[in-house]
């Protein structure tokens, strides 16, 4: 069992929330909150929002504020439990028989079924799949990513995880994790996630970063980035978002829309290269149309 | 926030005020709407013990991440929160907004227009008695009378509308297929390596996700009933796999009102969810609204999507032609009902109706009992 170098719980949101600033992510008020009565109390941590709001980037962030391993999984339809717990390497195992078969042949000794069974059935041909590395490394963040996108019944079988923190494999026994895993869960609201699940957690809704966070982030993001251009790309972004798109805009997006700038070594944000980089930021051609219609020049007027 | 500070003052009190408190604020979401069970009010004291209660925001964040589930909540929960803490008055025994109950009706049911077949033959009468119902399977739902319309609803439930399920990712063993070496290598593990049979796998089949758009303004009021009466059907047929909104002037999902098995205390727990019963129409609002919380993030993708809808629109047709396209890009299946689609002489030249046809795979009437039974055939071939 691997242990990472652990760190201290933080000692109240205000903590933790300096802890994630240290690595890179501006969390406010609400998401620190979370995030320490997630660790306080062991609850799941439930996170929906719009696209690109930085609910990856979340648990990434904890988990390198908090010193602990990050094992992702990414769900998608048709997910099992091979693919996401544990899975016996067959092949292997196949090989392990000849090759005991091969020398038992050679020497002309007769081999021990049953400890060559045992053999067979060792940890060394077990794979473990994210779940499984979750409860196996310690301290551990496991993100589980879009559980939208996972079928019903996976949903079920994670809850059993979590609330156990421990799996029973048949042929191996029990595997508890040391400490629990700190699971946070991301969903783009494809589905609705089942009760049950939801209310074993804690749900927290991430929205848009105000003015000056968003500038913050974009600063700590992009270090060849200007003030100036961080505030301007900031505003347009914030404007773009009252627009009544298909897509706004997330951070993610004006993180792109600002690196796009910078590649361009476009000092200021300015109709010529906003046009230019637009399709940084807006990933729908009904919204560069509309756009276009209200006018670049209304977007970007007063951009000091 | 006043209890918080004087109840502090002594530690056994003050856990006892403090649950008061909490159970107070719950019964005030309940009231607004929340389904606020008793172990989202433990997690709620679990995290304001580990939070520092002086601080007057702990309170709003403890209860707003364990008592929310959904977006829709956050609004409730921010003004409940500002009355129940804020020192504004909470009327209390406010009653739910529910509807009143439907009178019952027990009345002989006539055939046909009623009064017909009075003094005929005791026998002519006999020999028709099967035939009400192929009569009542044309008519108009919207000129029935009330015993018709309870005989209309009995037969409207016995639809088992779903659509045709469609091939998964996920697969499954079978006699036929591709080889799944997975589990042939497995049960050679069985025979001492030797792989005796070849294990065989194949994809699985999932129900198609359907989703109903029903409008309830007040000129689809007639078919109204009918139309929920479908949406209840289809939620019983397959409940993990359909979705049922009403438009109108606003968007309202429907779908964990009409899980309840009785369809009449499903109807009426969907007609206490629904705000604009009878009121005016914005379509292209509604189904914009519906495309940008739901059907783009995958509600509708890959679906087979009913609008039941006149498609009278006010004003402008252009943006319901604009989200029409959208929601056809989207869905696997549009479909479009129509009562007045049935209706002789009816072509559909209203502003709306004109604006969206272009972009329907289908284009059905909805107004009678084989109407339905024939939108259920669409259904489940789409």
């Amino acid at each position: 069992m691997t242990t990472a170098a652990r760190r201290p719980v933080p000692a109240n949101p205000v903590e933790l929330s300096r802890d994630l600033a240290g690595t890179g992510y501006l969390a406010d008020e609400g998401l620190a909150t979370a995030g320490y009565l997630a660790m306080r109390l062991g609850r799941p941590l439930f996170l929906e929002g719009e696209a690109g709001v930085g609910k990856t980037a979340f648990a990434q962030a904890l988990a390198e504020a908090t010193g602990a391993h990050l094992v992702r999984l990414q769900c998608y339809e048709g997910l099992d439990v091979a693919q996401a717990l544990y899975d016996w390497d067959f092949p292997r195992q196949i090989l392990h028989l000849r090759a005991v078969e091969a020398a038992a042949a050679s020497s002309g000794e007769r081999t021990d079924s049953r400890s060559l069974e045992a053999g067979l059935y060792d940890r060394r041909f077990l794979i473990a799949r994210p779940l499984l590395q979750a409860l196996e490394l310690s301290p551990c963040v496991l993100l589980v990513d879009e559980i939208d996108r996972a079928d019903d019944e996976f949903e079920a079988f994670l809850l059993e995880v979590l609330a156990d923190a421990a799996i029973t494999i048949p042929e191996l026994g029990r595997i508890a994790a040391a400490t629990p895993p700190l699971a946070v869960l991301t969903s783009n609201r494809t589905r609705e996630v089942h009760d049950a699940l939801k209310r074993r957690c804690l749900y927290h809704w991430v929205e848009h970063p105000d003015f000056d966070r968003e500038v913050t982030i974009l600063r700590s993001r992009l270090p060849g980035l200007t003030d100036r251009l961080a505030a301007q790309v900031a505003t347009a972004a914030g404007r773009l978002r009252q627009l009544d798109l298909i897509k706004p805009p997330g951070v993610a997006e004006s993180i792109d829309w600002a690196g796009a700038l910078i590649a361009l070594a476009a000092t200021t944000l300015n109709a010529e290269s906003a046009a230019a980089t637009l399709g940084a930021v807006l990933k729908y051609r009904e919204d560069h149309d509309r756009v276009r219609a209200t006018g670049l020049a209304n977007l970007l007027q007063a951009l000091s | 926030m006043k209890d918080r500070t004087e109840c502090r003052e002594d530690g056994g009190a003050r856990n006892g005020e403090l649950t008061g408190v909490l159970v107070g604020f719950a019964r005030t979401l309940r009231h607004a709407g929340m389904a606020v069970t008793a172990d989202r009010v433990h997690a709620m004291a679990a995290c304001l013990d580990s939070l520092d209660v002086t601080e007057p925001r702990a309170m709003y964040w403890a209860g707003r991440l364990t008592l929310c589930a959904e977006p829709d909540h956050l609004p409730i929960y921010d003004a409940a929160f500002v009355a129940y803490f804020g020192g504004q008055r909470v009327v209390t025994g406010l009653p739910l907004p529910m509807q009143a109950p439907l009178p019952r009706v027990t009345a002989p049911f006539l055939p046909g227009p009623a009064g017909e077949a009075l003094g005929e033959e005791p026998a002519e009468v006999l020999s028709l008695s099967a035939s009400p119902v192929e009569v009542l399977r044309q008519r108009d739902v919207a000129t029935l009378s009330t015993a018709e319309r309870a005989e209309v609803r009995r037969l409207v439930t016995l639809l088992a509308p779903g659509a045709a399920p469609r091939r998964s990712r996920r697969r499954q063993p079978a006699r036929r297929g591709q080889v799944d070496p997975h589990r042939t290598v497995r049960h050679a593990l069985a025979h001492a390596g030797e792989p005796v049979r070849l294990q065989r796998r194949r994809r699985r089949n999932k129900p198609r996700r359907l989703v109903l758009l029903l409008d309830v303004s007040g000129s689809m009021a007639p078919y109204a009933d009918a139309l929920l009466r479908f949406g209840h059907a289809a939620v019983l047929c397959r409940p993990a796999a359909t979705e049922v909104f009403t438009i109108g002037t606003r968007l309202t999902r429907l779908t964990r009102s009409l899980r309840h098995r009785d369809p009449d205390t499903a109807l009426r727990a969907a007609g206490a969810a629904i705000p604009d019963w009878h009121g005016g129409t914005r379509l292209a609002d509604s189904l914009d609204a519906f495309l940008t919380r739901w059907g783009r993030r995958g509600t509708a993708r890959g679906a087979v999507v009913v609008v039941c809808s006149d498609g009278w629109e006010r004003g402008d047709p252009a943006p319901l032609a604009e989200q029409t396209r959208r929601l056809s890009r989207l869905a696997y299946r549009l479909v479009w009902v129509n009562p007045h689609r049935g209706k002789q002489g009816y072509a559909p030249l209203a502003g709306g109706m004109a604006a969206a046809l272009p972009y329907l795979d289908e284009f059905v009437a909805g107004h009678s009992l084989a109407a339905l039974e024939e939108l259920a055939e669409v259904i489940a071939r789409a």
